[in-house]
C-alpha cells in the first residue's frame, strides 16, 4: 500500500463567475520516504491540489469528486473533528508566505508548542521542551524560542515554519513553494534541512513550486500540471531526458542551462486558459505546436508509457521521439 | 548594436548612506544614530547597447544603485556622469536626463495604476514632461510605444485597465511606458522576477530585440545568475553595497574567482542535474548592512578568510581585462 494515493481528485471552487475546476481528474502517489515534485505555472492548480490533502480549502472550494488515500483511509470523507486531528499529525504544510504565516505577538516557542499541546495529551511544559528539540532539528539556536516572529530573519521563519510542521511527526509534509520568497543562499540552506528530515524521518515530501530547476535535485518525482490536470508524471529522469509532452519540453526550454548555448528561449506563445471558459479537448491545445483536429475535441486520458511514466497527450509518441 | 565601445554612463564612487531612526530613549542619552550603507563606494561603466547585470541577494544594494543613478534618492553621494556631463540635481538637469534614462520595476501588479487607462499610462511620461502638442501626435506615440513593447494592434489596449491584462501584458506595458521617451538606457530591476517561466522569455526577448533596433543599454537587476548570464554581457557580483567581482558573463559564470561568486555558483541549480551532496552552503546570513564591518565586507563568511581581511578592505583590482576583483587571496 502506498503512503498516500490520489485518484481522479475534482476540486471546485464556487464563485459569483461560475464554476471553476481547478483540479480536474488529478491523480498521483507518493510512497514512504519519497519525495514529490509538483510543477507548474500560476493558476495551474497545484497549490489547490495540496490544499485539497490538507483540508485547507477557502470556503469557496470543495471536492467535487475522486478520493486521497492515506494508508487506505479515504481523507475526502473524513469528519469536521476528523480533519482537526488529520492536520499536523498526518500531513503538514509549509506556506510560502513563512513571514506572514506567525502570530506576530506570541513568542515562536509558545507557537511550536500550542499545537503539539492541541494534538497529543502532554503538559505545556513537556511541549516546550520538545520545542526546543525541534528547534535544534531546524538548526535554531533553542534559546530562541522566546522571541517573537519579528526578531527572526526570514530564513529563520522559514526554519520555525519547518519545526512547526514536524511538531507532531507527520506521515507527509507538503511544502508550498517553501523557498520561493528566500534569497539563493537561504534557499540552498532550507533545501538541505528539508533533504536532511526527510532522510532522517523516512516521511513522504511533495515539493509545489513553479521553479522546475531545483525539482532535479531535491525530488524522485516530478508531476507537471496545467490547467487543472496533471499532464505528465515521472521519474526526474523521465521528465528531463524523455518527456513526452509538448508542455513540460517547452517549459523546461524556459530555464536556462549554463553548461547549454546562450540562447534565449522561444518561451510559449500564448497564455495560460482561463478555467471558467476552458478550451475544448486538451487544454494545451492553443498553445501547443503538436495540435491535431482530436486535440480539439477530446481530452486525452492518462498513459503509462512505462512504469511510473504517465502522459496525457495524444501526440505523447512524436513528442517523445522528436529531440 | 550600435556605438558598442562608447561609454554612456560612468558611476564613480557611488555611496548611499541612510540615517537609521534610533530608539526615543536612545536619542535622549545623546547615541549616535546608527548609518545603512545601502551602497558603500561603487564605480563602473557602462557602454552604450551594453547590458550589465548586477547580481546580488537581498541587501547587496543593487535596487538602490538603480535608483540612484536615476536619482530617486536623496542620500546619494558620488558622481553620476551621462554622455560624458555629470548629471547635477538640478530640476532641469534631472528633466533632461530622465528623458535618456527610464526604470523597470518588478512588479507589474503594484507599479500601474489601476484607476488608469492603458492609453494614460502609457502616456504620463509625455504629459509630465510636456512633450506633445496633439492628441492625435500623442495617440500615434502610445500606439507605436505598445507595439514595440508587442502589444499589437496598441489600440485594442487603448481604453483597458491593468486589472484586464495578464501579468505579462501588464509588464509589456511597463516597458512601452518606460520606451515612449525613445530613452538610451532603461535600468530594469527584476523584470521578470514576478512572472511565469514562459512568460518570463517573451519580455526577455523584447529586452534584447530593442537593444538591437535602439541601441538600448540595460542596467539588468537580478538575483538569477543564470539568467543574468543568459542576456548580460558583462556580469558585476554585488554583496553588501560593494562589487566584489565584475567581468563578461561567461568569465563570471564559468570563470568566477571571488570565494562569494564561487559559493553562489556552487549552490546554483540545474535542471535535470541530480545533487549526491549536499549543497555546499555558506553558513550564517549576510550580515544586517547597519552594523560596520572592518576590512573586506565578506570576511565573517568567507571560507578562505584570513586575519588581513578582518583589517584591510581590498580594492577592487583588475586581474586580466575587464575582469576585476576585490579578494586579497585570489
Amino acid at each position: 500500500m502506498k503512503l498516500l494515493e490520489v485518484n481522479h481528485l475534482h476540486t471546485y471552487f464556487k464563485t459569483g463567475r461560475g464554476v471553476l475546476k481547478a483540479v480536474n481528474d488529478v491523480s498521483f502517489s507518493l510512497g514512504q520516504g519519497e519525495a514529490l515534485g509538483i510543477v507548474g505555472e500560476s493558476g495551474c492548480g497545484k497549490t489547490t491540489a495540496a490544499l485539497s490533502i490538507c483540508h485547507l480549502l477557502p470556503k469557496e472550494g470543495f471536492i467535487h469528486g475522486g478520493e486521497i488515500l492515506l494508508e487506505g483511509r479515504d481523507l475526502v470523507a473524513l469528519s469536521q473533528e476528523e480533519i482537526r486531528k488529520h492536520r499536523w499529525k498526518d500531513v503538514s504544510m509549509i506556506f510560502q508566505g513563512a513571514m506572514n504565516a506567525f502570530n506576530p505577538v506570541l513568542t515562536i516557542g509558545k507557537q511550536i508548542s500550542e499545537v503539539i499541546v492541541l494534538h497529543e495529551k502532554v503538559s505545556e511544559k513537556e511541549a516546550l521542551e520538545r520545542t526546543k528539540e525541534l528547534l535544534d532539528w531546524v538548526e535554531i539556536p533553542r534559546e530562541r524560542h522566546s522571541q517573537y516572529p519579528h526578531e527572526f530573519s526570514g530564513g529563520m521563519k522559514q526554519r520555525a515554519m519547518i519545526a512547526m510542521a514536524l511538531a507532531c511527526s507527520p506521515k507527509i509534509i507538503i511544502g508550498d513553494e517553501p523557498t520561493t520568497a528566500l534569497d539563493v543562499m537561504v534557499q540552498a540552506q532550507i533545501l538541505n534541512l528539508l533533504e536532511k528530515l526527510r532522510k532522517a524521518t523516512n516521511m513522504g515530501m511533495i515539493l509545489i513550486t513553479h521553479d522546475l530547476s531545483i525539482l532535479g535535485e531535491t525530488c524522485d518525482k516530478i508531476g507537471v500540471m496545467y490547467a487543472g490536470k496533471m499532464v505528465e508524471i515521472g521519474s526526474v529522469d523521465n521528465i528531463f531526458k524523455e518527456s513526452a509532452h509538448p508542455y513540460t519540453k517547452r517549459l523546461i526550454g524556459c530555464f536556462p542551462d549554463i553548461d547549454g548555448d546562450k540562447v534565449v528561449p522561444k518561451g510559449i506563445d500564448g497564455f495560460p486558459p482561463d478555467l471558467y471558459d476552458p478550451p475544448s479537448g486538451c487544454p494545451f491545445h492553443p498553445r501547443c505546436d503538436y495540435v491535431i483536429d482530436i486535440c480539439r475535441e477530446e481530452m486525452p486520458s492518462s498513459i503509462e508509457i512505462q512504469g511510473d511514466h504517465k502522459v496525457a497527450c495524444h501526440r505523447w509518441e512524436d513528442v517523445a521521439h522528436e529531440k | 548594436m550600435k556605438n558598442k565601445d562608447k561609454e554612456l554612463l560612468r558611476v564613480e564612487d557611488l555611496r548611499v548612506h541612510f540615517e537609521l531612526k534610533g530608539s526615543m530613549t536612545g536619542s535622549l542619552l545623546g547615541k549616535k544614530k546608527k548609518t545603512l550603507k545601502a551602497v558603500d563606494g561603487v564605480s563602473f561603466s557602462l557602454y552604450a547597447g551594453e547590458i550589465l547585470a548586477l547580481v546580488g541577494e537581498s541587501g547587496s544594494g543593487k535596487t538602490t544603485i538603480g535608483k540612484a543613478i536615476l536619482h530617486l534618492l536623496d542620500q546619494t553621494k558620488g558622481s553620476i556622469i551621462f554622455q560624458g556631463q555629470e548629471i547635477g540635481t538640478s530640476p532641469q538637469e534631472l528633466k533632461a536626463f530622465r528623458r535618456n534614462a527610464q526604470m523597470i520595476f518588478q512588479d507589474p501588479y503594484q507599479s500601474l495604476n489601476p484607476r488608469h487607462y492603458i492609453m494614460d499610462i502609457v502616456a504620463e511620461p509625455l504629459d509630465v514632461n510636456g512633450l506633445v502638442k496633439s492628441t492625435g501626435e500623442r495617440t500615434r506615440l502610445v500606439k507605436e510605444a505598445l507595439e514595440q513593447a508587442g502589444l499589437s494592434p496598441g489600440e485594442d489596449y487603448f481604453y483597458r485597465y491593468p486589472y484586464q491584462l495578464s501579468g505579462g501584458q501588464r509588464q509589456r506595458v511597463v516597458v512601452a511606458s518606460a520606451l515612449i521617451l525613445d530613452p538610451l538606457f532603461i535600468v530594469a530591476d527584476e523584470p521578470v522576477s514576478m512572472l511565469d517561466a514562459s512568460i518570463r522569455t517573451g519580455i526577455l526577448r523584447l529586452m534584447l530585440k530593442l537593444r538591437e533596433d535602439k541601441g538600448l543599454a540595460y542596467l539588468f537587476i537580478t538575483h538569477d545568475i543564470s539568467l543574468a548570464w543568459l542576456i548580460s554581457d558583462r556580469i558585476a557580483i554585488l554583496y553588501l553595497g560593494k562589487i566584489m567581482e565584475i567581468g563578461s558573463g561567461d568569465e563570471i559564470v564559468k570563470n568566477g574567482l571571488h570565494p562569494y561568486t564561487k559559493a553562489l555558483m556552487a549552490i546554483m541549480p540545474k535542471p535535470g542535474q541530480s545533487r549526491f551532496d549536499e549543497r555546499p552552503v555558506l553558513e550564517g546570513e549576510t550580515p544586517n548592512a547597519a552594523i560596520d564591518i572592518k576590512g573586506c565586507k565578506f570576511s565573517s563568511r568567507c571560507p578562505i578568510v584570513h586575519q588581513r581581511c578582518r583589517e584591510e578592505e581590498p580594492i577592487l583590482r583588475e586581474i586580466s581585462p575587464g575582469h576585476l576583483l576585490a579578494c586579497h587571496f585570489v
